[in-house]
């Protein structure tokens, strides 16, 4: 560790500042040394993450790694980092996801490299600090600049409805973002004047207002999830972002919503959060079933796989709103789980996207004969889709299913159809993209994943199958933060 | 070594087979291929000889093997049941899976998916060990799905041919319907007993016999009973019962070597080892019992009637396993679990017989499955046609072969059984043994005897052909013959070997509870006089006599007068093609639940997302700003003047607001 700087710092600011080195470094003339600027930084900005696993004391609650400084006296605005069990895991996340992208953008970006590293650097930074403030203030700042890169990513190397998709984005998040600044201002003066959010924790308020602060969160937290009904930006989002972008937002940008949820709307409006519970268990719901249908009806890849995000975001708050050890770990689990499956998807309908220069179904047939080796990846990217044991896709389901049945059987039903849904989306994809004769002569002339897309999803079929079979580190170092926070819940703020 | 060491080896040595020839299939070559994974195999065989010596030496285990995951107050474990019963299914695993193993070396000799293959049914031993090892309901849901997984990718192993990928896709989605129920099963299990573990849910489930549970408002049932149809639910998909069935007959699009060893002897029949593994949970619900035995009596009878039509071998043979599985099924209901693990493997042995046999027969009539265009086949492959034979008597239920055992300590049980339905399962399982012993040897004949309808057809077929290739049918290869070989012997033996001491005897001790009232095996025990007087008694009793009319009317149907078979469907009509169509289930299937979720999922998108949504919630929105910015852009016509005016004006009221008193 660097004398003076704190290993949240650097986990925020190591990629930023290779960010603006690339940016700095001239155009796309110097595009190899840009690359392997990218690569280093995210590396760098990897393995300074990795000491918040082997450092964690999963055996407390507090937050750990604290670094607090002034920023703004004047209104108590801090510089306070620090994670818990429930945020830790999504920096290293965020970060190993951000180390993908940049090898999977490695050549089939040619196009302004530099910023297109850049922006996923900075993001990255970006998305690190939502994650590890603890201050309002900051987390606002964070939670809004992220934004910023990922319109650029979309907006340049985006598809040919990038400003359509942009703008609804655009749209959605700004109703959102309003209504959190607004909530934020509130609790500042409800607090007595603090942005700290651990002390909004336990600042006693009344029931109308957190029901209204539940609603200006759910705004802000829902949209990001995508929580039906406000999720229509997502599939076009996804479908317009080059496969990068796709990535990022699948595996990191939706986790800060449902993030958001744990650290704001239940610790700080419990009462509201158990008023409001059968309403968030109904609209998660709706997503799993309503969702899971539309997804089977999608003719473009990228569009189903969006929607199936949606559907398996769905466990998260399901599994949240529960209020059952098993539903909060589950959905956390499900979280990063997606982050590993919905980032191994969208890179291999990436790859199929760079030879063929299509997300149609229909445009595809009997990869499997000229890409034997991608196919096998796909299978178990697939099959983790679907929820098979085994595979860290299972995992999360499998425990919200479980703690849905304790609370009542109907949600779990509802809940467990994914079984059905999420393999028939998911296989008849799969058969007719992948499985069947060759039809066409694009696809014969496919060329099977090099060694450079190998190693991608090599390491995303690692993390899907090692979170699997042995998926006890990852809730371990949860159990003390979500014990805690459902302690905490449990106990009413009124005044 | 110590034991715990020796139980990890019997499913990893398959495992590390797998991955060998999965991983590195192109390194080790085909060779290097088979050699691992059939190693891997007979290590496992060999171990669980060597267990099987120890359980029988009075030493059970139960423990852990790791933790998979804490959660709250649960604990979910990976780890270890060995008794009698597990046991018992990992010799059969083990013992069928070698035999395919050899087998498959011939089957696949020209496939290019040889290493592949391997690989898979490799990995399959491995899942289904763990699914019939495991002590807790997490691992056997984990085995449950894996070989579901593994049946799948073998389904569709030719993943070219357009009905494999739909069969494959049909044959997961229908098991995953079953999971549905099992998995919901499985959440209520731990809801109600705080832990999944078997030895802890078992002693806990008498206390629970009198809760009920209130799913819709107003009525009440046993939770015991919830919990039991739900996992019921389970092995319905897997062990395709009625109406679950419609994935097994489909899933013969696979290799035949698939067919024997995981749509026959093994995979399909977790669902029935499932059931007997929960007898202290099934016993202690009658509702879920009768449930159980009238879904098996249904697919034991109406799934027979299946079988008289086809013409397709190999689906003769799927119908047939379709209908024994319902024989294993109406067992369990009738807490006759040890009949029902006593036919399991007994059909094990002489439907992987049968399997591999009609394999055997289609290597020989180069990849032809239509019985049809077959017959006489007899004197041209005898190892394959003898061992048919004992597979077929077996099958039919004639002493001394081992299905007669087996399927007579069913008709048995059933008989006594006084629970309701019982009378309708009794009636089925009778009225089924002469439908099997009917289509069974309709098969042989129309396969070994009569004319050799196979020349006339290559005669046609090859009639502009200038390469006359030999067409003369040889019996396959020793790798082929000897599992054949194999197979037969405990056909022929292990139904009188193993009925004292399995059922009489009460071998499986307490890995099965029976509650006195259901005791219809030790209703069978009492009348035991030895295994000749069972013979003795049977010879005379209905079940035999049906069973020898059947073969008669099969004899008169296919040797005799051949013209019958078309007059029958002739003057059949409606019935007939109500059995041509399979009850029509496939078409209301495609139809109600493909389609129907199709369409649904179209309009929810159309309706929902794209009208309702995007069209008036988002873009309305978007539309109502433009049109509020569209009067607004009035205000900002660029004259000076209207500004000062405006500014004039807005002074002028703030003025007048401040100053009031």
């Amino acid at each position: 560790m660097i004398e003076g700087i704190g290993i949240l710092s650097l986990t925020i600011w190591v990629p930023i500042v290779a960010g603006l080195f690339i940016l700095a470094s001239g155009g796309d003339r110097s595009a190899d040394g840009q690359r392997a600027i990218a690569l280093v930084g995210a590396l760098l900005g990897f393995l300074v993450a990795i000491p918040l696993w082997t450092g964690f004391d999963s055996g407390t609650a507090a937050m750990q790694f604290e670094e607090l400084a002034e920023w703004v006296p004047m209104i108590n605005v801090y510089y306070h980092l620090g994670v818990d069990g429930i945020s830790m895991p999504f920096i290293l996340l965020n970060s190993f996801t951000t180390l993908l992208v940049v090898l999977a953008g490695w050549q089939v970006i040619q196009n302004k490299v530099g910023q297109y590293m850049a922006a996923f650097l900075i993001q990255s930074g970006l998305i690190n600090g939502v994650f590890a403030s603890l201050d309002g203030v900051l987390f606002y700042v964070f939670f809004e600049a992220m934004l910023i890169p990922l319109y650029i990513i979309i907006g340049v190397w985006g598809g040919p409805n990038r400003v359509y998709a942009a703008i609804k984005f655009f749209l959605y998040t700004l109703l959102g973002s309003l209504m959190m600044l607004i909530a934020l201002i509130f609790l500042f003066f409800q607090s007595g004047g603090s942005f700290e959010i651990l002390q909004w924790h336990k600042v006693p308020i009344g029931m109308a207002a957190q029901v209204l602060l539940f609603v200006a969160f759910f705004f802000a937290f829902a949209v990001k999830v995508p929580m039906w009904p406000v999720h229509t930006w997502l599939p076009d989002a996804h479908v317009e972002a080059p496969t990068g972008g796709s990535v990022v937002l699948a595996a990191i940008t939706l986790k800060v919503g449902a993030y958001g949820f744990l650290r704001f709307a239940m610790p700080i409006v419990p009462d509201a959060a158990h008023e409001l519970a059968g309403l968030m268990i109904a609209l998660s719901l709706i997503a799993v079933v309503y969702i899971g249908m539309v997804a089977l009806v999608q003719a473009d890849m990228k569009k189903l796989i969006a929607y199936s995000s949606i559907a398996h975001m769905g466990f998260v708050t399901l599994g949240f709103f529960i209020f059952e050890p098993l539903g909060i770990e589950g959905g956390l689990v499900q979280m990063i789980s997606h982050g590993f499956i919905s980032a191994a998807l969208f890179l291999c309908i990436g790859v199929m996207y760079d030879r063929l220069h299509s997300r149609q179904i229909a445009d595809y047939g009997g990869v499997v004969n000229s890409m034997p080796r991608f196919a096998a990846f796909f299978m178990l990217f697939a099959m983790a889709n679907a929820g098979l044991p085994a595979t860290s896709g299972f995992v999360g389901e499998f425990m919200v299913i479980l703690g849905a049945v304790k609370v009542n059987f109907w949600y779990a039903f509802a809940a467990a159809l994914t079984l059905i849904f999420g393999a028939a989306y998911t296989l008849w994809m799969y058969k007719r993209v992948v499985f069947g004769p060759v039809t066409n002569d694009k696809v014969a002339a496919m060329q099977d994943i090099d060694s450079r897309e190998f190693l991608v999803l090599a390491l995303l079929a690692i993390c899907v199958l090692g979170m699997g079979l042995y998926p006890m580190p990852v809730t371990e170092v949860m159990h003390a933060s979500v014990n805690n926070l459902l302690e905490h819940v449990a106990h009413s703020k009124l005044p | 070594m110590d034991m715990k060491s020796l139980y990890l080896l019997v499913p990893l040595a398959p495992l590390a087979g797998a991955v060998v020839a999965g991983l590195f299939g192109k390194t080790v070559g085909r060779r290097g291929a088979h050699t691992v994974t059939i190693l891997g195999v007979l290590v496992a065989f060999l171990a669980s000889l060597a267990i099987f010596q120890d359980v029988l030496a009075g030493n059970t285990y139960n423990g852990p093997v790791y933790t998979w995951l804490v959660s709250g107050d649960v604990r979910f474990e990976v780890g270890f049941l060995i008794d009698r019963l597990s046991v018992l299914m990992m010799l059969v695993v083990t013992f069928v899976s070698l035999m395919v193993h050899l087998y498959t070396i011939g089957y696949m000799a020209e496939d290019p998916g040889y290493q592949r293959f391997f690989s898979y049914i490799s990995l399959f031993t491995f899942s289904m060990l763990m699914l019939v090892m495991s002590n807790n309901f997490l691992q056997l849901f984990f085995g449950w799905e894996a070989v579901g997984l593994v049946s799948y990718l073998l389904i569709g192993f030719w993943y070219t041919r357009e009905s494999a990928i739909y069969a494959n896709l049909k044959a997961f989605l229908v098991n995953r319907v079953g999971d549905f129920g099992f998995l919901l099963g499985i959440g209520l299990v731990l809801a109600w007993f705080g832990t999944l573990d078997y030895a802890q849910v078992f002693q806990a489930a008498p206390q629970f016999s009198n809760h009920t549970i209130s799913l819709i408002p107003g009525e009440t049932w046993s939770v015991l009973t919830v919990i039991c149809i739900l996992l019921f639910i389970g092995a319905m998909g897997k062990s395709a019962q009625f109406p679950l069935h419609v994935w097994l007959p489909d899933s013969m699009e696979g290799p035949t070597p698939i067919s024997a060893l995981i749509h026959a002897a093994t995979m399909v029949t977790a669902g029935i080892f499932m059931v007997a593994r929960m007898s202290p949970l099934f016993e202690l619900s009658e509702t879920a019992l009768s449930v159980v035995m009238v879904i098996g009596a249904i697919t034991a009878l109406f799934m027979a009637f299946l079988g008289l039509i086809q013409n397709d071998i190999k689906r003769v043979v799927a119908y047939s396993t379709l209908s024994q599985l319902g024989y294993m099924t109406v067992a369990l209901g009738a807490s006759a679990y040890g009949a029902a693990i006593f036919h399991l493997m007994t059909h094990a042995f002489f439907k992987a017989l049968l399997f591999l046999g009609a394999g055997s027969v289609i290597i020989a009539m180069h990849h032809e499955q239509d019985m049809r265009h077959m017959g006489g086949l007899k004197k041209y492959m005898p190892i394959t046609y003898w061992t048919a034979l004992i597979g077929s008597l077996a099958l039919a239920g004639i002493p001394p072969f081992a299905g007669f055992f087996s399927k007579d300590a069913i008709i048995e049980a059933v008989g006594a059984s006084h629970l309701a339905g019982s009378g309708f399962a009794y009636f089925a399982v009778l009225a089924g043994v002469f439908v099997t012993a009917f289509y069974s040897f309709r098969m042989l004949f129309m396969t070994f005897h009569g004319t050799e309808r196979f020349r006339q057809r290559h005669h046609d077929e090859h009639h502009h052909d200038d390469h006359h290739h030999a067409v003369e049918p040889k019996e396959s290869p020793w790798v082929v013959t000897v599992p054949l070989i194999l197979l037969a012997v405990p056909s022929v033996y292990a139904g009188w070997v193993y009925i004292e001491p399995l059922l009489i005897n009460g071998w499986f001790g307490g890995a099965i509870v029976v509650a006195p009232a259901h005791d219809t095996i030790g209703h069978i025990a009492e009348n035991w006089h030895g295994v000749v007087a069972f013979v003795q008694h049977g010879v005379l009793a209905l079940p035999f006599w049906l069973a020898v009319a059947g073969i008669a009317t099969a004899y008169v149907f296919y040797m005799v007068r051949k013209d019958l078979p078309e007059l029958v469907r002739r003057k059949a009509g409606i019935l007939y093609t109500i059995l041509e169509h399979k009850y029509g289930f496939d078409e209301f299937n495609d139809w109600f639940f493909a389609g129907g979720a199709r369409k649904l999922g179209g309009r929810l998108w159309r309706w929902g997302d794209v009208t309702a949504i995007d069209g008036w919630l988002v873009n309305g929105s978007a539309r109502l700003v433009g049109r509020i910015a569209g009067v607004v852009r009035h205000l900002q016509s660029g004259y000076i003047y209207h500004y000062a005016f405006a500014m004039i004006i807005g002074v002028v009221v703030m003025v007048t607001w401040f100053v009031q008193p």
